[in-house]
């Protein structure tokens, strides 16, 4: 068939392999912007291209028909889930994405060592631990993931679940891994395929155990998490496996979700280990002094109320949260901004950094419904425009815009960046109900007197404001 | 390759890779993330490999899952974020140029 041989390990291989990695850092840096990163896209998708059948290359290759149809099924099913997934569902797609890629690299993390064993050779240390990493690290991602898709997809409850002491068997199953892989490595000689699989499992257990009681708000940060464990499980694998386009296309992953973790923390004010191991989101608290039960006096409005603030604006910000997506109300409230903009009112909108599911999540909604991105601003460009606005719309934003978080330093989400809605001239808030958010505590923004709720669903209330801004 | 070299390209990987991420806006975070999902992908590399190797059942069911796995990552992963992209690349204003359609 193919007689151009590649020798594992040798220049050419390696060579092709550079070309490859390099192609995978031109194209995310392609990605640093909208208009050139769909270009960058391909030539990283070309890279991997070029690594794959470098590797079909190699000398070695062999059961062809197995890899024909492990590509096969995993084409198929990419390219069927590629094309069906919703915006919406994103977060679910990525969470899995992440799982069977750390379940792939836990698969060849055990396949290396029983293959290392059959062999009966001494293993040397310097592909034995970074075999152990990428096991138990592949292992971690794989259940963490399913955990974390299966709280997306509302299979299990996204509130947090916590069995009493859970901390102590976290710390005692971590304990027992490291004990584990320090006597595998010890006994690098022949190392034991029954301890390893226990490896797999403990780790396997831990995944689950630390995902489990993650709240739904904190998703975010958990999705971006596990993207960088299994970057750093791919690139163990290549420690492993002396590919050095495993361990750069790895790194490069593992720094890509390192980042937007730390992000996500920091736009929720908490540390990673407080968000893992605290389980935040449960019980109401109470904390914003509204727990009582008693009904607080804010002022309500319909639609046509509503109507006739933003129509008469000079500048309105959309605050858009969560409760938008899950409402479909992106296309409705893009109907609400063209009419404005049909009578001049400059019209943008406010991202908070953790308004979706997980990071940029709100960017893409909108981008879906046609908004252009230049009208999409940060939180921190968009606060210092907040007192020249005359409108603020939050619709299905709630923690992102409590003022509780400023003011009040006893409230569990003081010192939370936040959209400063209550700087702007009025605010309305289109929402259901007072319920409050995902941090379980009362939003003081509702109550203020500049803010008026407009209690609808989404979809229908930007649906019944833009009819009502056209008949004007 | 000596394990010396594979942690000098990992480090220098470490700072290219912090690097060249930190510029992405957060506009573009989720096809990031579904980007890196697709390089992750590479991984299928260490199914191919194993499935060289592999003389046993057990071998080749896992080989097979783990390209299967990475096929999915890598496949999926570009596909998704090229179908996202493309939102954000779309013309800004297709009512002016098809309202132009009609007047001429």
């Amino acid at each position: 068939m193919v007689e151009a041989v590649l020798k594992p390990g040798g220049d050419a291989a390696t060579a092709l392999y550079i070309v490859a990695f390099s192609l995978f850092i031109i194209g995310i840096k392609q990605g640093t912007h909208p208009t050139t990163a769909k270009r960058g896209n391909l030539i990283a998708a070309a890279g991997m291209a070029v690594a794959v059948v470098t590797t079909l290359l190699l000398d070695g290759m062999g059961n062809w028909g197995l890899i024909v149809l492990g590509l096969g099924i995993g084409t198929a099913i990419g390219v069927i889930a590629s094309i069906r997934v919703q915006m919406t569902e994103m977060p679910q797609m990525v969470a899995l994405y992440n799982g069977v890629g750390g379940g792939a690299v836990a698969l060849i993390a055990w396949s290396e060592i029983r293959h290392g064993i059959s062999i009966g050779e001494d293993f040397p240390l310097d592909s034995l631990i970074p075999v152990i990493f990428a096991g138990i690290v592949g292992s971690v991602s794989f259940w963490g993931s399913n955990i974390a898709f299966a709280k997306l997809q509302d299979l299990i409850p996204t509130r947090p679940i916590a069995a009493p002491g859970q901390q102590v068997i976290n710390a005692v199953l971590l304990l027992a891994i490291i004990v584990i892989s320090v006597i595998l490595a010890v006994d690098h000689e022949s190392p034991s395929q029954g301890l390893f699989i226990l490896l797999l499992v403990l780790a396997a257990i831990l995944g689950n155990l630390v995902v489990l009681p993650i709240g739904g708000a904190d998703m975010p940060v958990v999705i971006s998490l596990l993207n960088a464990f299994t970057g750093l499980s791919a690139a163990a694998a290549g420690f492993a496996l002396d590919n050095v386009a495993l361990i750069v296309a790895g790194t490069l992953v593992g720094s890509s979700g390192t980042i937007l973790t730390l992000e996500m923390a920091t736009a929720m004010n908490r540390s990673v280990s407080n968000i893992l191991f605290s389980g935040f989101g449960g019980a109401p608290s109470g904390g914003g002094g509204g727990g009582t039960g008693e009904e607080r006096p804010h002022v309500s409005i319909g639609a046509q109320d509503a109507a006739i603030k933003l129509a008469y604006a000079d500048s309105v910000v959309i605050v858009p949260g969560y409760g938008l997506a899950v409402a479909q109300a992106q296309h409705a409230i893009k109907e609400v901004a063209d009419e404005l903009e049909k009578r001049g009112v400059t019209v943008n909108y406010a991202i908070h950094p953790v308004a979706g599911r997980m990071p940029g999540h709100m960017n893409v909604l909108l981008a879906e419904a046609d908004v252009p991105y230049e009208n999409l601003k940060e939180m921190e460009e968009i606060n210092p425009e907040m007192p020249r606005t005359d409108v603020a719309v939050v619709v299905g934003a709630n923690d992102v815009t409590n003022p509780a978080a400023k003011n009040d330093p006893d409230s569990p989400i003081a010192g939370m960046p936040i959209i400063e809605v209550n700087e702007a001239q009025q605010v309305i808030v289109i929402k259901r109900s007072l319920s409050p958010g995902f941090a379980g505590i009362d939003n003081d923004l509702f109550y203020e007197p500049n803010t008026s709720m407009l209690f609808a669903d989404a979809k229908q209330a930007a649906a019944d404001i833009a009819a009502e801004i056209g008949n004007l | 390759m000596s394990l010396m070299t594979e942690i000098t390209i990992f480090v220098l990987a470490v700072f290219v890779g912090f690097e060249v991420i930190s510029k992405v806006p957060t506009t573009l975070h989720t096809p990031l993330m579904s980007q890196t999902n697709a390089i992750h992908g590479i991984v299928m590399l260490g199914g191919l490999i194993v499935l060289g190797f592999a003389d046993d059942g057990l071998e080749y069911a896992i080989g097979t899952i783990a390209v299967a796995f990475g096929a999915i990552n890598i496949v999926g992963g570009f596909m998704v974020t090229d179908r996202m992209l493309g939102m954000f690349s779309k013309k800004p204003k297709p009512k002016a140029s098809s309202d132009g359609k009609g007047g001429a």
